[in-house]
């Protein structure tokens, strides 16, 4: 599954991230392939998505969201 | 004797390094541009122990030495040119505690380049809260530097940063790690080909794709031993980077940061549960929308009624003590009033500047970016133009540089073109002077009518933007690869000291350069209304006094005075443009302020003062003093038939045009700057001046 699918106050786990799709500097902000990724809220449509992943908050698009494998952690 | 040594601050953004600079330098700082672009440049001078001085330069915001914007552009154009006036004796980054991982990865950057760097921990106030604890002499060791944990807000630290600022000399220039094994034949090959040149360095350049002086990208891929790589293999390059120093950091962080999550208290989350919700998220919103156009307008009218009173005292009193003559009317019907018509604006627009600063500074403008990207990508803009269309209402320019941070070109243009429609702080002397001059006083629930108009031209003009956005985008071909990040920092109270700066800083230098524009125009205007060609401006005195025998002398005056404007060289020029503004309501009087307000809105105001004053001839015979102000001398204003110039049509129509018009030639020379064309200012001055003209026109003919 993709990061478009975490519902709201789910966590997952990054595998793969696809590199043609995702810019170096969502890399940078800590997107990277382990990291813990936990969606917080979105907006309408759900779309953009407000995440933290690894302690970083940030808020992207659906659209990217797509190309971010994730596993779902079950507490 | 005393040396100066140049510090270099460089960090994320929101990691407070702005008020680390405030608490280095205090007001000892001054705001510039970078030569040839228009970035933002901070600099200052700190005294440090010891007598050293130290050159303090606050570097823009970045998260990591790849840069994907102008502004990133310059930290690193500055970290690689070892011949810059500027390059850093001492690099100081400055990190946020809550987010130390992701801010050491700008560090081993830094660090490669073999620079002495410090690593100063800002927010250190927040560690109990979040139940983190730091081990500093082992992360020191790891990092191979001096770490200043500091806290801004609780003023500590600040001295120990200080000391080991002046002790640069003793800090390592050994980077904390190696990243070159990425591709150990790569690296080992560009050693070969360039063996003087630092290895990190030669990378960034590579695949940066800018020039550093001698050396840039093409001089290196042409060098017959190196074996280049295509621009995929790079980025997967750049991407294997980023992992292995996350895994440095990690393994840093492991033995020198503990995080007890059981004491961590999280107040962003709790609170961003109710500021970005669907539903309450805007209403909190429209709320502090509404707040903010209310106080405005309730809480300025005190001083602005104190200041414009006392400019006209000062013109009387001026008048009445200088000795008659050219001079003294340059000063009492020029000068003063032109000068009096900005200062009067003085309280509002530092408000504005208030309420725009505080958001920023508490962290709210990113919730309102996240709440607001999927409506405005419905009009071709991105979540992110609604920081620049908010603070379009302070002023375009610095609105048009805050698109720097949409990432696609597309969403960038149509936000830049549109920005100039929202109501800027210009456009507020000439709302507010006619909105009390042709919206009657009364109040609904509590709000007043003259408030709510104001509100509602603020919509109008945010509504066109929106409205324009939508258009271009189905009209604009152009092809971006749209993404779109943004950070949610944490929620801090804002500091007075950092607000304060801000506030006198930016309402300062818009004073001044309306100020200097409105000086200028004063001038030329009294010139221009006080001499003029031919028979009927030269001997006025002559003919009116033939014309009217009977009127008394003070009615004599007058009309003498409005003779002589009318035939003066600037009443010559209102004239001609007459027949075309006549459709929207004005007399040639305010065809001149219009004509004046090309070169900036807030000139009108202060061109009427002018132009009335000379206009009427009473002086500190009248009783009424009260006349003097500029709007009671604008609502006394008659046509030659003897109607009000200033009706409620007119009035709304004058709104109207204010709203539209493209009147600010320092926008337009800011658009160029950004879009690097005449094309797109050009194309704004003609579509705004056509969508004004015509808006007034229908106004006008419907409500008169």
């Amino acid at each position: 599954m993709t990061l478009a699918d975490l519902k709201r106050g789910e966590q997952g786990i990054i595998k793969d991230v696809s590199s043609i799709h995702i810019p170096l500097k969502l890399l940078e902000m800590g997107c990277l392939p382990g990291n813990v990724v936990e969606l917080v809220q979105v907006a309408p449509f759900a779309d953009p998505m407000y995440l933290n992943i690894n302690g970083s908050h940030l808020a992207i698009r659906k659209e990217t969201a797509v190309h971010i494998l994730i596993e779902i952690v079950n507490e | 004797m005393s040396k100066q040594i140049n510090v270099a601050l460089i960090g994320n953004p929101n990691t407070g390094k702005t008020s680390v600079f405030n608490a280095l330098t205090g007001l000892n700082q001054k705001v510039g541009n970078y030569p040839g672009i228009t970035v933002e440049k901070k600099e200052g001078v700190c005294k440090l122990p010891r007598g050293v001085k130290a050159h303090i330069l606050d570097l823009p915001g970045t998260y990591s030495l790849n840069a994907s914007s102008l502004d990133e552009n310059v930290v690193i154009e500055l970290l690689l040119n070892k011949e810059h006036k500027d390059f850093p004796d001492v690099a100081v980054i400055v990190c946020d505690v809550e987010n130390l991982k992701r801010n050491l990865l700008l560090f081993t950057q830094i660090k490669n380049l073999e620079i002495p760097t410090i690593l100063a921990i800002n927010m250190s106030d927040r560690m109990e809260y979040k139940g983190i604890s730091l081990d500093i002499p082992y992360l020191e060791e790891q990092l191979n530097t001096k770490i200043a944990l500091i806290s801004t807000r609780k003023n500590k630290g600040i001295d120990q940063l200080k000391t080991i600022i002046s002790d640069y000399k003793t800090l390592s220039t050994e980077p904390c790690m190696d990243a070159s094994d990425i591709d150990a034949a790569y690296f080992e090959n560009l050693k070969e080909v360039f063996p003087n040149q630092q290895l990190y360095k030669l990378w960034l350049v590579i695949t940066q794709d800018v020039n550093f002086g001698n050396l840039d990208r093409h001089t290196i891929d042409g060098v017959e031993d190196f074996k280049t790589k295509s621009k995929t293999d790079l980025k997967r390059l750049q991407q294997k980077e980023t992992i292995k120093r996350y895994q440095f950091i990690n393994n840093v962080l492991k033995k020198g940061q503990t995080i007890d999550l059981a004491t961590a208290k999280d107040l962003r989350i709790k609170l961003d549960r109710i500021l970005t919700h669907k539903v309450w998220g805007y209403v909190i919103f429209g709320l502090i929308l509404l707040l903010i156009f209310q106080a405005i307008y309730d809480w300025t009218g005190v001083p602005m009624d104190f200041i414009d009173a006392s400019f006209g005292s000062l013109s009387e009193w001026a008048k009445s003590v200088l000795p008659a003559g050219v001079f003294t009317d340059l000063l009492t019907e020029g000068i003063i009033p032109g000068i009096g018509g900005v200062v009067i604006f003085i309280p509002q627009i530092a408000f504005l500047f208030l309420f725009i600063s505080v958001l920023e500074e508490i962290g709210y403008m990113s919730r309102v970016v996240f709440l607001m990207d999927r409506i405005m990508r419905r009009f071709g803009l991105s979540g992110k133009s609604v920081v620049p269309l908010i603070s379009g209402t302070a002023c375009a320019i610095p609105a048009v540089m805050a698109t720097r941070n949409i990432e696609s070109w597309k969403e960038r243009l149509i936000t830049i073109l549109v920005t100039p429609f929202t109501t800027c702080a210009a456009r507020l002397p000439v709302y507010l002077i006619l909105i009390a001059l042709v919206i009657p006083d009364g109040r609904i629930l509590g709000l007043s009518y003259q408030a709510l108009t104001l509100m509602l031209l603020y919509l109008i003009g945010f509504g066109t933007a929106v409205g324009s956005a939508w258009l271009l985008n189905k009209v604009l071909k152009i092809k971006s690869k749209s993404f779109f990040v943004v950070e949610m920092p944490n929620y801090k109270l804002p500091l007075a000291k950092n607000i304060g700066i801000t506030v006198l800083e930016k309402t300062k230098s818009f004073v001044f350069e309306a100020g200097k524009i409105i000086l200028a125009i004063s001038i030329v205007l009294w010139f221009l209304a006080s001499y003029g060609p031919g028979d009927q401006f030269n001997n006025a005195e002559e003919i009116v006094t033939k014309e009217y025998p009977t009127l008394s002398e003070e009615d004599l005056n007058d009309k003498i005075a409005e003779q002589k404007l009318e035939y003066s060289y600037i009443g010559i020029i209102g004239k001609t443009i007459e027949p075309v503004i006549k459709p929207l309501g004005y007399d040639w009087k305010i065809g001149i302020g219009l004509v004046t307000s090309f070169a900036a809105r807030e000139v009108f105001v202060g061109t009427l003062a002018t132009i009335y004053s000379i206009g009427s001839a009473n002086d500190i015979e009248d009783e009424d003093k009260a006349r003097d102000t500029i709007k009671s001398k604008m609502a006394a204003e008659t046509h030659s038939n003897g109607t009000m110039v200033f009706t409620f049509a007119s009035g709304i129509s004058l709104l109207l045009f204010y709203a539209f018009a493209m009147q600010c030639m320092s926008t337009l020379a800011i658009v160029k700057r950004e879009t690097n064309s005449w094309k797109w200012p050009m194309y704004q001055l003609a579509v705004m001046s056509a969508i004004a003209y015509i808006a007034a026109l229908v106004a006008f003919q419907f409500l008169k």
